[in-house]
């Protein structure tokens, strides 16, 4: 494949989704079955040409292999905007997950969603969010990124509240819009910081020029924590998760597109993607975010009983998982954990949307023994299981293995092992909610006996992308971490030697000198030497001569892995078969009893039952606060504006009235006068007129007599 | 004792208020055109009188007698009129015919 070729393909796989939504949308009421057939097929279409680019560069196996093509799109003069598309490792990476979760969610809706009222409808927004996740995937500036960060969250908004006439429906949606505003607003400032100083959006120039030092200190701190802010919303991140359980109102296969391949994922993708513009003390925030948020959303999911609400909290326990990861110095690990819990979260929330479609409920009390009706739904909801509470040899072990290592050699070599310690708790949380889950649900008595026997095993257009993504689950597995598996190969860091040198505005003598350190670069990497763990002490991004010292450096970084990766491995293998033993013992052989265990802790039960309070939170402080500030503009609009307004009025309703007078007494008053006037000279001269001819008479003799008398007096 | 013109005017004189009273004071249209012939006749006495007296010539009598013709025409016309009025009215009493005021 050429690059033209890569470039074209991509393209393609950009706008097929939105072709898809535009046909859906203005004709899809008049295609047969309503059109779920072209959303569908257009996206396997995709799908394929995803795969087929995958393949390129896994054929290639450079990791350095970046396709960047770029049209000037706003050209004024000295302001120039370019439409570019990136494709490379990374982006290969993503367009496979996500046409992959996109198109199996199609197929899983033609069974959910059968018979919608909107069916079609739904079909278009799905394409229109697959096409907004795309662009954000392989976007080559920060403009066009900002630009399908948004359509994505539009999309977001329009999926949750697609049962709009629920209430809740509605309030959900306006609350992850608003939410993700929140993060959005930090966002842009992060992008008009850099754009600010660096005068360009592209990534590449803006690595170059970062590289450089063109910005630096507190301000790339702060512009990086401004970016991270965008991945807080749209990743859910604690403060900002609060949108997320709440999303779970839209239809379940929308819950498993958003929750595994798009919109959530888009956060994690960005600072992964962005990783050069972030700085130390940029990052350290990044991990604490991520180790905090992975904590706190586990622990909420323990005792939550609404099986999609629980899994919802799971989402944003592993995205803490990935957004740690990068925070870390692991980005390549995130990025394998965020394409192997795309498989498995999206199996999870198809699986629990096929449950659903059975029993008609959502809460997890109200089912159980569903194992023997729905066995296909069963096994592959324990595959996923099992992946994601980190069962060895399913892929959800490696992924969050190497998370847990990275994160005990950042603890080891910068001192912070507070996110190693609270993910390593988070990830037995995880495996014991998680067995919860397939207990509470699938295994024991039926607890509803009216709903177990209404059960069914789904139609197979619903449970073909249940076993596809289960299948998935396990072999992604054999990806393994990027340090010794092929995932190295897509998900790299970049050359920045080479970056600065094709788009950097260094003197010709410098590029040159770079272009054979980039060379030594190569060989170095050639001899197994871990490329990725460069990122594991930010500080060696800025040292780039010194190659002598960074090398001892690199063979201690090297050894602190080495050792942190094999304490990570057996700590996380015990804690999480504890989770899971834990959850056998209570919710299988009821030898633990949960109701005792929760009445013992009462207080720690209504906090996490609460979510740790930070709706309560936001009600008491955000939603006062902005209502305390409508309540102080309404009383400025009141008295202030409407004072000046009303004034206007009283003074022009004062003149017109001098006005009124003026034309009612004056002009009027002349008009009406002489009406007045001549009406009542008529009245007077009426009186004369009897009709009688003799009265006539006698006035002719009067006047006859008087005529005499004045012609005499003459 | 000679008549003069003073006694041919004064009758006229007499003629012409005794027709003027009748035409002012009587209700019945029959009676007021009555008066009106009073009026002309009494002017025609005075046309006969100043051609016997002041002039000599016949022009006063041309006159009277152009006057009686009119007057003939007039009584002719008025009568149709008060016919008509009586026809419309059913009354020849001049004050009860006041359409036109009211």
């Amino acid at each position: 494949m050429s690059e033209n070729a890569v470039l074209q393909t991509a393209l393609a796989i950009l706008l097929l989704p939105i072709v898809s939504y535009v046909i859906l949308f203005f004709f899809g009421k008049k295609l047969p079955r309503r059109g779920d057939w072209l959303g569908t097929g257009l996206l396997g279409v995709a799908w394929l040409l995803a795969l087929r680019i995958f393949c390129h560069f896994w054929s290639v196996g450079d990791p350095q292999l970046r396709v960047h093509g770029a049209w000037p799109w706003l050209d004024l003069g000295g302001f120039r905007i370019d439409a570019g598309i990136l494709v490379d490792g990374m982006t290969a990476v993503m367009l496979v997950v996500v046409t992959t979760i996109s198109f199996f969610v199609h197929m899983f809706s033609i069974g959910y969603m059968h018979g919608d009222r909107r069916y079609e409808r739904y079909f278009a927004f799905l394409g229109f969010f697959t096409f907004s996740m795309l662009g954000i995937v392989l976007s080559s500036s920060l403009f066009f990124l900002y630009v399908s960060w948004e359509l994505v969250g539009l999309a977001s908004y329009l999926l949750i509240g697609f049962f709009f006439h629920k209430p809740s429906a509605a309030a959900a949606n306006k609350k992850a819009f608003l939410t993700n505003r929140v993060g959005d607003f930090g966002f842009f400032l992060g992008i008009l910081t850099f754009f600010t100083v660096c005068g360009t959006l592209d990534y590449f120039e803006l690595f170059a020029k970062v590289h450089q030092g063109a910005i630096g200190g507190a301000l790339l701190t702060w512009a990086g924590i401004g970016l991270f802010m965008g991945c807080v919303g749209k990743s859910a991140q604690v403060p900002l998760h609060i949108w997320l359980p709440d999303a779970m109102e839209g239809p379940t296969p929308v819950s498993a597109l958003i929750h595994a391949a798009t919109m959530v994922a888009a956060g994690v993708y960005m600072v992964a993607r962005l990783l050069p513009l972030f700085d130390p003390g940029a990052l350290l925030v990044v991990a604490y975010t991520g180790a905090i948020t992975a904590f706190l959303a586990a622990t909420i999911a323990v005792v939550k009983t609404d099986i999609k609400k629980s899994l919802a909290y799971s989402t944003i326990s592993q995205l803490g998982y990935m957004v740690m990861a990068i925070g870390v110095g692991g980005a390549a690990y995130g990025m394998f954990h965020l394409t192997t819990h795309a498989f498995f979260k999206a199996l999870l929330f198809l699986g629990a949307g096929s449950v659903i479609h059975s029993v008609h409920s959502q809460e997890m009390p109200e089912m159980g023994g569903l194992r023997h009706k729905m066995p296909i739904t069963f096994w592959t909801f324990l595959i996923a299981t099992m992946a994601i509470a980190g069962v060895p040899l399913l892929s959800g072990f490696y992924s969050k293995d190497a998370i847990l290592g990275a994160a005990l050699s950042f603890g080891m070599l910068e001192g912070h092992f507070a996110p190693f310690l609270l993910a390593l708790l988070a990830a037995g949380f995880t495996a014991f909610y998680m067995f919860r889950m397939v207990f509470l649900t699938f295994t024991g008595k039926p607890r509803d006996h009216h709903k177990w026997e209404h059960a069914h095993e789904s139609p197979w257009v619903m449970a073909g992308p249940l076993v596809a993504l289960a299948f998935l689950s396990i072999v992604s597995a054999g990806w393994r971490g990027p340090a010794d598996g092929w995932f190295a190969r897509f998900v790299a860091p970049y050359d920045m030697e080479r970056v600065v040198a094709r788009y950097g505005d260094a003197p010709a003598a410098q590029v040159a000198a770079v272009h054979e350190t980039a060379a030594a670069h190569d060989v170095a990497e050639a001899s197994g030497h871990g490329a990725p763990e460069t990122h594991a002490a930010p500080e060696t991004h800025a040292t780039t001569d010194a190659h002598a010292t960074t090398d001892a450096h690199d063979a201690h970084v090297e050894h602190v892995h080495h050792q942190a990766h094999l304490i990570a491995m057996f700590l996380s293998i015990a804690i999480a078969g504890l989770g899971i033993l834990l959850s056998w013992l209570t919710y299988q052989k009821g030898r633990i009893s949960a109701a005792a265990a929760l009445a013992r802790f009462p207080r720690v039960h209504n906090v996490l039952q609460n979510m740790y309070y930070f709706d309560e939170f936001y009600a008491a402080t955000v939603y006062r606060g902005v209502l305390a500030w409508s309540r102080a503009s309404g009383w400025f609009d009141r008295v202030v504006i409407d004072g000046i307004v009303n004034g206007c009025g009283y003074l022009t309703r004062f003149t017109s009235w001098v006005i009124g007078v003026f034309d009612l007494r004056g002009v009027d008053g002349a008009v009406n006068g002489v009406a007045w006037l001549m009406q009542g000279a008529g009245e007077g001269f009426r009186r004369v007129q009897t009709g009688r001819v003799q009265t006539y008479l006698v006035f002719v003799c009067f006047s006859v007599v008087l005529l005499i008398f004045v012609f005499r007096a003459l | 004792m000679n008549a003069g013109l003073e006694h041919f005017l004064t009758v006229g004189a007499l003629l012409f208020g005794l027709g003027v009273f009748a035409v002012l004071t009587r209700r019945n249209a029959v009676g007021l055109l009555m008066g009106v012939e009073l009026i002309l006749n009494a002017a025609n006495l005075n046309f006969a009188a100043f051609a016997r007296y002041v002039e000599h010539g016949i022009d006063g009598q041309v006159l009277a007698a152009f006057v009686i013709v009119l007057a003939a025409a007039e009584a002719a016309v008025a009568l149709a009129i008060v016919l008509a009025m009586f026809r419309n009215f059913g009354t020849v009493h001049v004050d009860a015919v006041d359409r036109l005021r009211r």
